[in-house]
């Protein structure tokens, strides 16, 4: 994995004087080399609007664009290309399936499952959703540990139950959610199953056929590629029988004032210009984590959390949030007597960046009773020296609250 | 001024001959003491003026209670809450500040204050009127954390105006 650091620009630079020491990772990961030339490359070479031209750049960006699709598809696993819809991110996925999906198949009553360690955006869509339909939210709660309580499961999974949102890996505690038996017991009562992609989609090789997901979302710039893109997957059967979530060019087949009609998967989804630079680069950063192999990167980022979980349980005063035993790439914790944030920035000052907060997951703060933690994550570039270097940095932190 | 001098102790992963930067700025003695130990904790029953805020960033809360007399000068203020160390530091330290002062002199701090945080990096803040208060002048050197620093005294500025509202920074 050494080899790898050395394609990613931004690490090489000093923070505050001091190396820089990347481990905020799961709100963010860094770019490859190839992913920015990927972009630029388009820009510089191609750039043009897709669907649209009869010229030979416009046929250029498409055939890019399209071809981003089929990278997408394959890596995932998923049946048919056009199950691929590209999105803003994993947020704009939710809200396309709750807005979509959620106002044609919700009636007063119904229940829609959540966990109760989702991200915000897995939550706040189904609320206003819920508000909308008469639907009625529920949660699975989550255990001491950070892991589902899959005891309550079948007393939360019901006929009423008409679908299921869960994260595949928590961002705000680490842990890897049972998602395959998750989707078995959810199918066993009719309900569909959404799941939150957006952290462990460059942690772990994901197949959503084998799966059998429904709906499955997730963040380019949470696995080496842009930001502001991102895809929701959805099986065909169910994006064909929903109606467009946004109204525009691209997503229709005719127009008069007095009907349109809808252009077929994926473009139905797709309204306006999209983010081409970005759907390029993504696949860029697709093709990259590829060739390095899920496997490996998942077995790298093992060891280090294993280091860093090691570390943390010798460190006097630390305290673990998430100690489930399925984890990946993410230590959230506390300091006795220092608050997060002013660990965060006592560790910036030496060059490390962690996060401090609540993480988007405020209901897993009130589930440990913690006004935030304070959060290391992991990619693939990172290495045990940069492990080493926050604990240091913790502990001149504790010694300066001493 | 007192500085924290564990910088320079301890082996292994110190700032090797002082860095560019080092935090000296932010966490002095004088934020750390006031964070561990803070002054005028507590609920003021009398209060005639009271406010919550809250920093949703940080998570930061506070409640002020505040007593002012018929002239309108402030005879007392104390305030309650959980927060980072700066957040709890400038409550201490602003209820320190504030006692025996009128509204009009409170204002007058408030801008001070307000200066100090959000100036550009070589302003110079006004000693004169802020006195210990001038320890805070190193978080304007971390954008994210002017809010924590600022919540008390939005806070406190919303209880004199007797506002039913939660603060914010904003
Ligand atoms: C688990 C999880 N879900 C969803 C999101 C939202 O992703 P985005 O902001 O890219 O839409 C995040 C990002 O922080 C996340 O960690
Ligand atoms: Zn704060």
């Amino acid at each position: 994995m050494r080899a790898y650091r050395d394609e990613f620009p931004v690490l090489h630079q000093q923070v505050r004087g001091k190396p820089l020491v990347y481990l905020d990772n799961a709100a963010t990961t860094q770019k490859p080399q190839c992913v920015i030339d990927a972009v630029s490359r388009y820009y510089r070479h191609d750039n043009a609007n897709v669907h649209r031209g009869v010229h030979a750049l416009s046929e250029r960006a498409t055939a890019q664009y399209e071809a981003a699709r089929t990278t997408i598809q394959q890596f995932f696993n998923a049946a048919h290309r056009h199950e691929i819809i590209f999105v803003r991110g994993a947020t704009e996925g939710i809200n396309l399936v709750a807005n979509s999906w959620g106002m044609s198949n919700l009636r007063p009553g119904d229940e829609i499952l959540l966990t109760g360690m989702e991200h915000h955006s897995n939550i706040v869509p189904w609320q206003m959703l819920c508000e909308r339909t008469g639907a009625v939210l529920k949660v699975l709660p989550i255990d001491d540990d950070g892991a589902l309580c899959m005891d309550a499961l079948p007393q939360l999974i019901t006929e009423r139950t008409k679908l299921l949102g869960v994260v595949h890996l928590s961002n705000a505690l680490g842990t890897i959610n049972p998602i395959a038996s998750l989707i078995e017991k959810a199918h066993a009562v009719g309900a569909k199953v959404l799941v939150d992609g957006a952290q462990s989609a460059a942690h772990m090789a994901i197949d959503l056929q084998a799966l059998d997901v429904d709906f499955f979302v997730t963040s380019a710039h949470k696995m080496y590629g842009p930001t502001g893109v991102g895809i929701l997957y959805g099986k065909a059967s169910l994006l064909d029988a929903m109606p467009p979530y946004q109204g525009g060019g691209d997503m229709i087949l005719t127009v008069s004032f007095e009907a349109s009609t809808y252009n077929s998967l994926p473009y139905k989804f797709e309204a306006g210009t999209p983010n081409i630079a970005g759907v390029i680069g993504f696949a860029a950063a697709v093709n990259f984590l590829q060739k390095i192999g899920l496997v490996g990167i998942a077995a790298h980022e093992a060891m280090l959390l294993d280091h860093a979980t090691k570390q943390a349980e010798r460190f006097e005063g630390l305290r673990l949030i998430g100690t489930a035993a399925e984890k990946a790439s993410v230590l959230s914790f506390v300091m006795k007597g220092v608050h997060p944030h002013d660990l965060g920035t006592i560790v910036d000052a030496q060059g490390v960046a962690i996060r401090a907060g609540h993480h988007c997951a405020m209901p897993v703060m009130q589930r440990f009773g913690l006004p935030a933690t304070a959060r290391a994550s992991f990619a693939l570039y990172n290495n045990e020296a940069d492990i080493d270097a926050l604990f240091c940095a913790l502990d001149k932190a504790q010694r300066m609250f001493a | 001024m007192l500085y924290f001098a564990l910088w320079t102790k301890h082996s292994g992963c110190l700032l090797k001959g002082g860095g560019v930067f080092d935090l000296r700025d932010l966490y002095q003695q004088v934020i750390v003491d006031h964070n561990k130990n803070p002054r005028n904790y507590g609920i003021l029953a009398e209060a005639n003026h009271h406010a919550d805020g809250h920093n949703p960033l940080c998570g930061d809360q506070l409640h002020i209670d505040i007593l002012t007399d018929d002239e309108g000068k402030i005879i007392d203020a104390r305030f309650e809450g959980e927060g980072c160390a700066i957040s709890v530091a400038s409550a201490s330290l602003m209820t320190e500040a504030m006692k025996g002062k009128s509204v009009a002199e409170f204002e007058t701090l408030f801008d001070a204050f307000q200066h100090m945080v959000t100036a550009d990096l070589d302003a110079m803040a006004n000693e004169e009127v802020l006195g210990k208060l001038t320890v805070l002048a190193g978080v304007k050197e971390f954008p994210s954390r002017i809010k924590c620093a600022i919540l008390c005294w939005h806070t406190s500025r919303t209880a004199l105006a007797d506002k039913k509202e939660v603060a914010v920074t904003e």
